[in-house]
C-alpha cells in the first residue's frame, strides 16, 4: 500500500501548499493585518466638499495611517457631507481641537483624511466630532480661483 | 432556391432543439452528481485519488505560468507608471490584478486545457470502452463511482491553484519589481497592504474561483459521459471541453466581475 | 427445455428513426446454453442492454426471474443485476485496476466479505478461467483473450443466475477460441445457469448451443435446436448459417444499375 501513501502524501502537500498560499496572500499583501478588528473607537467630521473621499480612505496622521474612512452620508442640516472614520485604539490621544483636511496622495493619487493634532488636554473619543476641517481641492474652484485673482490685477 | 432556405432554416431549428436538449441532459447529469456526491463520504480514498490526478498533476503549469505572469504584470505596471513616478505602486496593481483577474482566469483556463480535457478523455474511454457500462451491469453507479469524485475533485482543486497561481504572481513580480528594478521591497508590501482588500479582493477572486471550478468540472465530466463513444467522438468531446469551458469562463468572469466589483 | 427464465413480449425498440426490434418474442429457459445469432447490425447488443435494463424498450415486456426488468425501481434493478453476469465485448475491464482487484470489485461493493476471503474467492474465480497465475498484472499486459476471460471470472464473482456473452468470439485466434467456447460450456455445465451467447460466429456458437434464436431485421426468423437450424428449408437461414455470399440478403447494396452509375458522371447527383 505503498503507493497510496505517497498519494495521499503528495495530496496533502497540495492542500497544504494552497492553504498557505492563501495565507501568504493574506497576510503580506492583503489589509488583514490591519484590520486587528473594528475596535477602534469612531469620530466624525464634516466637510463642505470630500472630493473622492470613498468608504475605507486611509486616515493618517503625518502621513502614517492610523485609521479608515467606515461611513460617508450628507447631512440635510447643515448641507455638509458627515464622515465617520475609525481610529485604530492604540492612537486615542489626540486633542480635541484637532483638524481633519481631505487630501491627495501624490498628483493623481487618492484622497485621503490627515489629522493635524491640536494643543488641548481633552482627547478625542467614541462619537467626537472634529470642528475644524478643510475640504478637498476640487480643480474646477481652483481654476476659477486663479481665473479671478487674475482678472483683478 | 427557396428550397435551399428552408432546408438552411430547418437545419438551424434542428440544431437548436438538440441544444438545448444536450443543456437538458446536462442538467438532469448535474443532479444526478449531487446525488452520487454522498459516496464520498463513504469513500474518501476515491477523492483522494482524484485530487492527485486533476489537482497535483495540474500543479506545475500553475506555477510555471503564475511566476511568469507575475514577473510580466510588474514589467508592464512598472513601465506605465514610471511615467507618473508611481512606480512604488507597482505592486498594487500586480497583487489586484492577480488576486481579481488574473489568477481565477489564468488558473481556470489552464485547468480547464489540462485537467478538463483529461478528465473528458478519460470518462470518454472509459465510456467507449464499456467500462462504464460494465459498471452499470455489476449494480455499481458509475456516477457515483467514477464522475462524482472527479467533479468534486476539480471544484475543490481550483481555488487551490488559483490561490497558489497567485501567490506565486505575487513573487514573481516581487523579483521583478524589487531585485531586477531596484524599488523598495517595502513599499512592495506595504502599498500593497494598504490598497488591497482581504475580501473584497482576496475573497471575491475565490468566489470566482470556486465558480469557475464548478463549471469546467461540470462541462468536463458531462462531456466525457455525454460522448459518443467512439473514437472521434471522443476527440470532438475533448475539444469541445477545452472550448465551452473557455467561453464559459470568460463570459462567467464578466458577469461576476460586474456584480462583485460594479457598484 | 427447462423452466423459463427470461421471457420477453412484443419486444419493441428505434434509435431516432431506425427500428432495432419489431414484436420480438424469446423464451430462455433456466439451465443451458442459449445463443442468439444473426447478422452485424441487428442490434443483437442491443437486445442483452435490454435484457440488463441499460435500455428502454418502446413497447414490450421483458422479464427476468418473473419480474419486469423496466419496472423495477433502482434499487430493486441493481439488486436483479447483481444475480446477473454480463461478458462485454472488449472485456470492459477496469483499466486502473490489477486483474486481482478487478475480479475482486463485484465482491467488494456488494459483500461485506473479509480481505482473506475475497483473495480466496477471487483466487478460485480466477483458477476457474485458468488465469491464476495473471492475478498480478493489469488490464494493459492482457491479450484480447485473457481480458475477456478475466471478465468472466468477474462475471462469475458473485454466482449468478445468468451470464450474457456479448460476442464472445469476436477477433479471437484459432486457439483463444477454443479456450472461450469451452470456458462458455464448462462454466454453464459446472454452475448450472442460464448462458446467452450473442455472436455471428455461426460453428463456433452452434457446436455449444442448447437452443438458437436467429434474428434479423428486428425479429425473430427461426429459432429451435442447433440441428433444426441445419436442417432448416428457410432460405435465409441456410444462406446465413452456410455463409452464402449472395442469396435473401443481397450482395449489392441498393444502388441504380452499374451503367447509369458509370455513364452519369456529368450532371452527378448529390444525396
Amino acid at each position: 500500500m505503498k503507493n497510496t501513501r505517497t498519494l495521499e502524501l503528495l495530496v496533502g502537500l497540495f492542500v497544504a501548499a494552497g492553504l498557505a498560499a492563501l495565507f501568504m496572500l493574506a497576510m503580506s499583501v492583503s489589509n488583514l493585518a490591519s484590520y486587528g478588528g473594528d475596535d477602534g473607537y469612531v469620530i466624525k467630521a464634516r466637510f463642505d466638499n470630500i472630493g473622492g473621499l470613498k468608504v475605507r480612505s486611509p486616515v493618517a496622521a503625518s502621513g502614517v495611517r492610523i485609521g479608515r474612512v467606515t461611513d460617508i452620508q450628507y447631512d440635510l442640516e447643515g448641507f455638509e457631507a458627515l464622515v465617520s472614520m475609525s481610529i485604530d485604539p492604540q492612537y486615542n490621544v489626540f486633542p480635541i481641537d484637532s483638524s481633519a483636511s481631505i487630501l491627495t496622495s501624490g498628483l493623481l493619487g487618492e484622497q485621503y483624511i490627515g489629522i493635524e493634532p491640536g494643543a488641548e488636554e481633552e482627547f478625542l473619543v467614541e462619537g467626537s466630532e472634529i470642528d475644524i476641517t478643510q475640504s478637498a481641492l476640487v480643480l474646477e474652484q481652483i481654476i476659477g480661483q486663479f481665473l479671478y485673482s487674475k482678472a483683478d490685477e | 432556391m427557396v428550397n435551399h432556405l428552408l432546408d438552411r432554416i430547418q437545419g438551424l431549428g434542428r440544431s437548436t432543439m438538440n441544444s438545448a436538449a444536450r443543456l437538458g441532459r446536462a442538467n438532469v447529469f448535474l443532479m444526478s452528481v449531487f446525488a452520487g456526491l454522498s459516496g464520498m463520504l463513504v469513500r474518501p480514498g476515491l477523492l483522494i485519488k482524484q485530487l492527485f490526478s486533476v489537482g497535483v498533476q495540474t500543479l506545475i503549469i500553475i506555477l510555471v505560468a503564475g511566476l511568469f505572469v507575475g514577473m510580466v504584470m510588474a514589467l508592464q505596471a512598472y513601465y506605465a507608471l514610471v511615467d507618473f513616478g508611481a512606480e512604488d505602486s507597482v505592486s498594487v496593481m500586480v497583487v489586484l490584478s492577480l488576486l481579481r483577474e488574473l489568477g481565477p482566469v489564468i488558473t481556470a483556463l489552464l485547468f480547464a486545457g489540462r485537467a478538463g480535457s483529461a478528465l473528458t478523455a478519460e470518462i470518454g474511454l472509459m465510456k467507449a470502452t464499456e467500462q462504464l457500462s460494465g459498471m452499470e451491469m455489476m449494480a455499481v453507479n458509475p456516477i457515483e463511482r467514477v464522475v462524482a469524485p472527479r467533479f468534486l475533485a476539480g471544484i475543490v482543486s481550483m481555488p487551490m491553484l488559483a490561490a497558489i497561481f497567485s501567490a506565486v504572481g505575487v513573487l514573481g513580480g516581487y523579483l521583478v519589481a524589487v531585485e531586477l528594478l531596484g524599488l523598495d521591497s517595502g513599499a512592495f508590501w506595504s502599498q500593497a497592504q494598504a490598497k488591497v482588500e482581504l475580501y473584497e479582493d482576496l475573497g471575491n477572486g475565490m468566489i470566482k474561483s470556486l465558480v469557475f471550478g464548478f463549471v469546467v468540472a461540470w462541462i468536463a465530466v458531462f462531456e466525457g459521459y455525454d460522448c459518443i463513444p467512439t473514437s472521434e467522438g471522443l476527440g470532438q468531446a475533448t475539444t469541445r471541453t477545452v472550448v465551452y469551458s473557455s467561453l464559459a469562463i470568460l463570459a462567467l468572469d464578466f458577469v461576476l466581475t460586474a456584480l462583485m466589483f460594479g457598484k | 427445455m427447462s423452466e423459463t427464465l427470461i421471457k420477453i413480449r412484443g419486444l419493441k425498440f428505434s434509435r431516432g428513426d431506425r427500428v432495432i426490434f419489431e414484436n420480438v418474442d424469446m423464451d430462455i429457459p433456466r439451465t443451458g446454453i442459449t445463443a442468439i445469432m444473426g447478422p452485424s447490425g441487428t442490434g443483437k447488443t442491443t437486445l442483452l442492454k435490454l435484457i440488463g435494463g441499460q435500455l428502454t424498450p418502446d413497447a414490450g415486456i421483458i422479464e427476468v426471474d418473473g419480474q419486469d426488468v423496466h419496472k423495477l425501481r433502482t434499487r430493486d434493478l441493481y439488486a436483479l443485476r447483481k444475480r446477473m453476469g454480463m461478458l462485454f465485448q472488449s472485456g470492459a475491464l477496469l483499466t486502473d485496476l490489477s486483474v486481482f482487484d478487478n475480479v475482486a470489485y463485484p465482491i467488494r461493493e456488494h459483500t461485506r466479505l473479509s480481505e482473506v476471503m475475497v483473495r480466496q474467492l477471487v483466487l478460485l474465480k480466477l483458477n476457474a478461467v485458468g488465469l491464476r497465475g495473471a492475478v498480478d498484472l493489469m488490464p494493459s499486459e492482457l491479450s484480447g483473450g485473457m481480458a475477456r476471460r478475466v471478465a468472466m471470472a468477474r462475471a462469475i464473482a458473485l454466482d449468478p443466475m445468468m451470464i450474457m456473452y456479448d460476442e464472445p468470439f469476436t477477433g479471437q485466434d484459432p486457439i483463444s477460441m477454443g479456450v472461450l467456447v469451452q470456458l462458455i460450456k464448462s462454466l454453464n455445465d459446472a454452475l448450472k445457469i442460464c448462458s446467452i451467447v450473442v455472436s455471428h460466429d455461426v460453428f463456433e456458437t452452434m457446436s455449444i448451443a442448447d437452443y438458437v434464436y436467429i434474428i434479423s431485421a428486428g425479429t425473430v426468423v427461426e429459432h429451435g435446436s442447433p440441428e433444426d437450424m441445419h436442417n432448416s428449408q428457410s432460405e435465409w437461414t441456410r444462406q446465413f448459417i452456410d455463409g452464402l455470399a449472395d442469396g435473401p440478403v443481397p450482395f449489392h447494396f441498393d444502388a441504380p444499375p452499374l451503367l447509369d452509375d458509370l455513364f452519369a458522371a456529368s450532371g452527378r447527383r448529390r444525396g
